[in-house]
């Protein structure tokens, strides 16, 4: 029958040439183009101050405090980029990971056990997300309300649990901060291993599973994927857990990081984590993104901070260039958008 | 009576009643109202003079949501806005100059303004989502007035300016009056004018819109500026209530509460059909919880909980899942699961 | 031929009946599919044949009826549901994800796993080997959104032999594709057939419905008509049987195709080499008072790109228009209704329509829009615009305060045309006004646009029905493949001289 038809179709094949390979792969990638750009951007952050400080900036301690000071976003912005692809948006991660932080704080030093107070304190960010995964879903609630649910409860728990600062003495939590495996200057500490490892099991997930396709599958169309018999309802609802669980693991790395859970904690961080995100070259209209770029993004956030640190500028720039950088972002994504509808 | 029960507003009326009788009930000073030196006291003053922000506010998320948008940026507006003012007072000479006082505002008021062109601008011209348009103002907004006011909390003394908020006129606090001006000023234009029913047109169906030939785009550039200076004026009463701008704390979770408000008052966040009388019941549906949690000792701030239940109910409430299972029990010949496919038969009847 | 009765069917429906508020969309419905036959669902927009295929594959649930299955009783509650049931779809608007690659679409949900985890070169292998014996090679790892349409409907169908899929159905899959398409489409189709799976075709096209199809089922109103072998049904009876009486009423209208246009004079517009890059190929038209030009052409053929172009709804980047005479630029529909041009677009949901607002709020929304916001129009003048066109049109309910999305295609196509006439316009363009009404509707519309031309309006008709146009339009502009091919008098051709015309004029020895 129809065996003997070998016209070969597709635009990327029509062309020929040694141009063939260079635009072949950028065409097949352009869903990477913004992660290349938010790499270029944090090369030329580094070059750029390294060149101002003279030499003072790239050295192994900076660079491993970049992670050790980010940890706690870099997770929550694993979790976030779940939620992006598929669309939707989490504005409760900040205060999720404050109300995980208080609460963990308060079971260790009403004396429970770590072994229990942690999974304790990760299914509660799970739980949190649970619901805002079933609003979502099941009673068709715009992601950005059902998640604001979630923001306000949270918070009020954090204060619930208590209404000022719980220092933490528990000496296996403390130890994720400060033990430091190091080679040379460079250091790790346990902290910023959990967020790595994050990272590496997000990006397996993402692009190794059949729910990690699921969820690409839903940003680009959730009606195919339904009418494609994918799991939609189950991957939606996932996704959400996923941040809550992220968020809950955040809380524990902060409060690891701070010494203390704070009711106060990750105020407006939800915004930093959707920053680092989009900067990491993740579409908000889901469907494109890469959990590495989000890591890329978070690095970028970073460096401006530390930057500004450096430089002994007042910490509101900090707000004022991540956001200008945001701006920057989403405009150069809709021109991707509008140039790949056009050519469509 | 089946009338009253489908109007829109019942449940957000109805809500409020319950509020304030249940407050009655359980503290009957709740509706005493004293005249003490040519001033009226009471809870319920109260809630009418620290609903203003909110209202404001509100009002200007009900004219964006109703375009199919939200303005996020509200809280960091309000910032920039209360460091505007205060700084102008400070620097001055006489910050207890009318004058001064008057310039501060009015110049606060037109940053707001231009605050709100920006995020317009973002949405109408460059058609970039709303939540991300005006998020970066958001992220932004409350650096600037973190730089406007060096990093500082910059309070003043100035009576002047202080009376804003915490003045009486006519018996009734300053701040009342200046709700009572917003309400009808957005009232009137939206619906003595055609603006309102062109904007609902925007909200429902942008593209038939354009092609009627409504400026959309003006329209939606209009919304913003609308909610932008709106929250500026907030802004300024809520730095003349504590007396000082505190860039941080300054409309911290306002956004969230002024849409809580607009969508507890019957607008559907989809866009398109607006209610500035439900909005304006929103609000003090909001400002009388508020009380309520403050008086049952509850620290305020543990008062989210309380609201996140609220939006938890109001949005299951709301949902046709919920409304499709009442609706089996009103009427058993319906069939199972029509209200939740309405949206794909329409398109087939088409 | 393939197929005979005595295969014993695949899918065999009896009684469906579907109702959704207000409407009795399928009344008692029998449909039966055989294996390795080509069925097509005819009928008009509205007809039911949607309706019956969302039954089909779970999208609806019915009301009363049996659907059995390869000999099993079901009720599909999803459309996983069906699919688990080998019923697979192809729809219209390809239902796949533009954002992910050709291979990842074909196997998503069914990807080669390894312990759980997707090998990839296995599935990459496994897409290319569905693609290929559907006589596709194409890469399985480049993007989607980087084919054109009939090639993405090639690969959802691929994707249906993922599924071993035994029933297929194609929902109007031919409506954006070309000629050369259509073929390739129609031997993966026909391979298909030989290989026992039974297909389910709807189409538009009639010659396509006659080139593919073993057996046709016809639908009228939401209830059955017949089911035939296509030999025991030439086009005469098929139309007749889709449209029904319904044919006579609107023969009973009189033509306007033949009442003489005085063309010495200026025309109310006229467009020099309007063109747009990728859209539309330059092309002139010229409309004169009291006129009705008829766009013919497929769907696609650029009908409506141009009539878009003239109204300013997408910006031409070439040619230019003249009204009354004048140079003027349109280059939004504000300009254009400020030059007293109205257009209706045939997508009455999407573009014309605002569902929530009530029928008075639609009617004067245009005149509103060019008076600005700041002036209200008076609630006597709006009234009375109103009401006046409620009834010279018929629109049913005459309640001004009935919310628009409620009412019936045909009374929503009505309020729109009440919009635009609200307006004065001088040029009046209706593209496809009478899609999917019921015939009295149709019948009114058409007899209105018939009223105002003899009085004087320029009118620019798109109807993929050519009686129509002829009936109407005394001048008819065909155009094919994004290009204008000519112009005819209507007096000068019948229908079939139309459609040979359509699909034959200048394409020399091309068939």
């Amino acid at each position: 029958m129809t065996a003997t038809m070998t016209r070969s179709e597709g635009r990327s094949e029509k062309r020929t040439g040694a141009s063939v390979s260079v635009q072949g792969f950028f065409t097949r990638h352009s869903a990477l183009m913004p992660t290349f750009a938010a790499l270029a951007i944090l090369l030329l952050l580094f070059a750029g101050a390294e060149a101002f400080l003279r030499g003072d900036f790239i050295t192994p301690r900076n660079i491993s405090a970049l992670l050790l000071d980010n940890a706690y976003l870099l997770i929550l912005a694993v979790g976030m980029t779940f939620v992006i692809v598929t669309g939707g948006i989490d504005l409760s991660v900040g205060s999720v990971m404050a109300f995980t932080g208080i609460l963990g704080a308060k079971l260790l030093a009403e004396g429970m056990p770590v072994a229990i107070a942690i999974p304790v304190i990760l299914a509660g960010g799970a739980v949190i997300g649970l619901i805002i995964g079933v609003l979502v879903q099941y009673f068709n609630v715009q992601p950005f309300i059902a998640s604001l649910a979630g923001l306000f409860l949270a918070r009020g728990l954090a204060f619930v649990v208590s209404l000022s600062s719980i220092k933490v003495e528990e000496p296996a939590i403390l130890w994720l901060q400060s033990t430091r495996f190091s080679v040379g200057g460079w250091y790790i500490t346990p902290t910023g291993i959990i967020a790595l490892l994050a990272v590496a099991v997000a990006a397996f997930v993402m692009h190794l599973t059949r729910m990690g396709r699921t969820v690409y599958a839903i940003g680009g169309s959730e009606s195919s994927a339904r009418l494609m018999g994918l799991k939609v309802a189950r991957t939606k609802v996932m996704v959400y857990v996923i941040s809550g669980f992220c968020a809950g693991l955040a809380g524990l790395v902060l409060t690891a990081y701070s010494g203390a859970g704070y009711p106060r904690n990750g105020i407006g961080t939800e915004l930093d984590a959707i920053a680092a995100v989009v900067i990491g070259g993740t579409l908000l209209t889901g469907g494109r993104g890469y959990v590495i770029g989000s890591m890329i993004g978070v690095f970028v956030y970073g460096t401006i901070k530390t930057i500004i640190t450096f430089m002994g500028a007042e910490q509101s720039w900090m707000q004022i260039i991540v956001g200008a950088l945001l701006l920057l972002f989403i405009v150069v994504q809709r021109a991707i958008v509008a140039r790949s509808e056009g050519r469509g | 009576m089946n009338r009253i029960y489908k109007h829109r507003l019942f449940w957000p009326v109805l809500s409020l009643l319950v509020l304030i009788v249940v407050n009655t009930i359980a503290r009957p000073q709740f509706i005493e109202i004293t005249l003490q030196d040519g001033r009226l006291y009471g809870a319920l003053i109260d809630i009418l003079r620290n609903s203003a922000p909110l209202m404001l506010v509100a009002l200007g998320m009900t004219i964006v949501i109703a375009t199919r948008g939200i303005d996020l940026s509200v809280g960091a507006v309000m910032a920039v806005s209360g460091a505007v003012a205060l700084t102008i007072i400070d620097r001055s000479g006489s910050p207890g100059a009318v004058g001064t006082v008057f310039v501060a505002v009015i110049v606060a008021i037109l940053v707001s303004l231009v605050l709100g062109a920006w995020n317009g601008f973002l949405v109408s011209v460059l058609k970039i989502q709303p939540i991300i348009a005006t998020l970066v103002l958001m992220l932004a907004g409350r650096g600037v007035a973190l730089l406007i006011t060096g990093g500082f909390i910059t309070t003043v003394n100035s009576e002047p300016f202080a009376f804003i908020a915490s003045g009486y006129v006519l018996l009734l606090p300053v701040a009342f009056f200046i709700s009572i001006a917003a309400i009808a000023a957005v009232a009137l234009v939206e619906r003595r004018t055609a603006l309102g029913v062109l904007t609902e047109s925007v909200g429902i169906n942008p593209e038939a819109s354009r092609l009627a030939g409504v400026r959309s785009r003006g329209i939606i550039w209009g919304a913003y500026m609308v909610s932008g200076t709106l929250a500026g004026a907030a802004g300024v009463i809520y730095a003349s209530n504590i007396k000082a701008a505190d860039a941080n704390a300054a409309g911290l979770f306002i956004e969230l509460y002024a849409i809580l408000a607009v969508v507890l008052g019957g607008t559907s966040l989809a866009g398109g059909k607006f209610s500035i009388a439900g909005t304006v019941i929103g609000v003090f549906i909001i400002q009388t919880l508020e009380s309520t949690i403050l008086f049952l000792g509850v620290p305020s701030a543990q008062s989210p909980v309380f609201f996140a239940v609220v939006v938890v109910v109001v949005v299951v409430a709301q949902s046709q899942r919920m409304r499709g299972a009442i609706a089996r029990v009103g009427d058993a010949f319906r069939k199972q699961d029509a209200p939740e496919r309405d949206d794909e038969k329409v398109e087939v009847a088409r | 031929m393939t197929a005979d009765n005595d295969v014993p069917p695949i899918v065999e429906m009896r009684g469906i009946t579907i109702r959704f508020p207000g409407v009795l969309a399928l009344d008692g419905v029998d449909f039966t599919l055989r294996p390795g036959e080509v069925h097509s669902l005819m009928g008009e927009n509205g007809a039911g044949k949607s309706t019956l295929i969302k039954a089909l594959t779970g999208v609806y649930s019915i009301d009363s009826g049996t659907i059995v299955v390869g000999g099993e009783r079901r009720a599909f509650a999803t459309a996983a549901d069906a699919q688990e049931a080998g019923i697979s779809t192809v729809y219209q608007e390809v239902n796949l994800c533009e954002n992910l690659t050709v291979g990842e679409n074909v196997m998503l949900g069914h990807e080669p796993r390894v312990g759980g985890v997707i090998d990839w070169r296995a599935t990459h292998e496994a897409a290319t080997h569905h693609l290929d014996s559907l006589g596709l090679r194409i890469d399985p790892r480049s993007r989607l959104s980087s084919h054109s349409i009939a090639i993405q409907q090639l690969v959802a169908i691929s994707r249906a032999m993922v599924l071993e899929s035994k029933v297929l159905v194609l929902d109007e899959p031919t409506s954006s594709l070309d000629r050369g398409e259509v073929e390739r489409l129609f031997d993966v189709i026909r391979g298909l057939r030989d290989k026992g799976v039974a297909i389910l075709f709807v189409s538009h096209f009639l010659e396509q419905v006659y080139e593919i199809s073993d057996r046709i089922t016809v639908l009228r109103n939401g209830a059955l008509v017949g089911e035939h072998p296509i030999a025991e049904l030439p086009r005469d009876a098929l139309v007749t049987k889709m449209i029904g009486r319904e044919l006579d009423d609107l023969a009973t209208l009189s033509s306007s195709a033949h009442r003489d246009i005085d063309r010495t004079g200026t025309p109310v517009v006229k467009a020099s080499g309007l063109g747009k890059r990728g859209i539309l190929e330059p092309a002139d038209l010229e409309v004169y008072p009291g006129e009705v030009v008829g766009l013919a052409g497929l769907l696609g053929s650029g009908r409506t790109e141009l009539v878009r172009l003239l109204y300013g709804a997408d910006r031409a980047d070439e040619g230019s228009m003249e009204i009354h005479g004048q140079h003027a630029k349109v280059h939004s529909p504000r300009h254009a209704i400020d030059h007293r041009i109205a257009f209706s677009s045939e997508n009455r949901r999407e573009e014309g329509l605002v569902p929530d607002l009530t029928v008075a709020e639609n009617i004067v929304l245009g005149m509103q829009a060019r008076q600005g916001w700041v002036r209200r129009l008076g609630k006597a003048e709006s009234d009375a615009v109103v009401h006046g066109w409620i009834e010279a049109l018929g629109v049913r309910p005459a309640n001004p305060h009935a919310l628009v999305g409620n009412l019936s295609g045909g009374n929503q196509q009505k309020v729109l045309l009440a919009r635009w006439l609200a307006t004065a316009p001088e040029l009046l363009v209706l593209d496809e006004p009478t899609r999917g009404i019921d015939v009295g509707a149709k019948a009114d519309i058409q007899r209105k646009v018939s009223e105002l031309s003899a009085d004087g309006l320029a009118v620019v008709f798109i109807s993929s029905e050519l009686e129509e146009v002829l009936r109407l339009a005394q001048r008819i502009a065909v155009m094919r493949d994004r290009r204008k091919i000519g112009e005819l008098e209507s007096a000068d051709v019948d229908i079939d001289g139309l459609i040979d015309y359509i699909a034959n004029e200048g394409e020399g020895s091309a068939a």
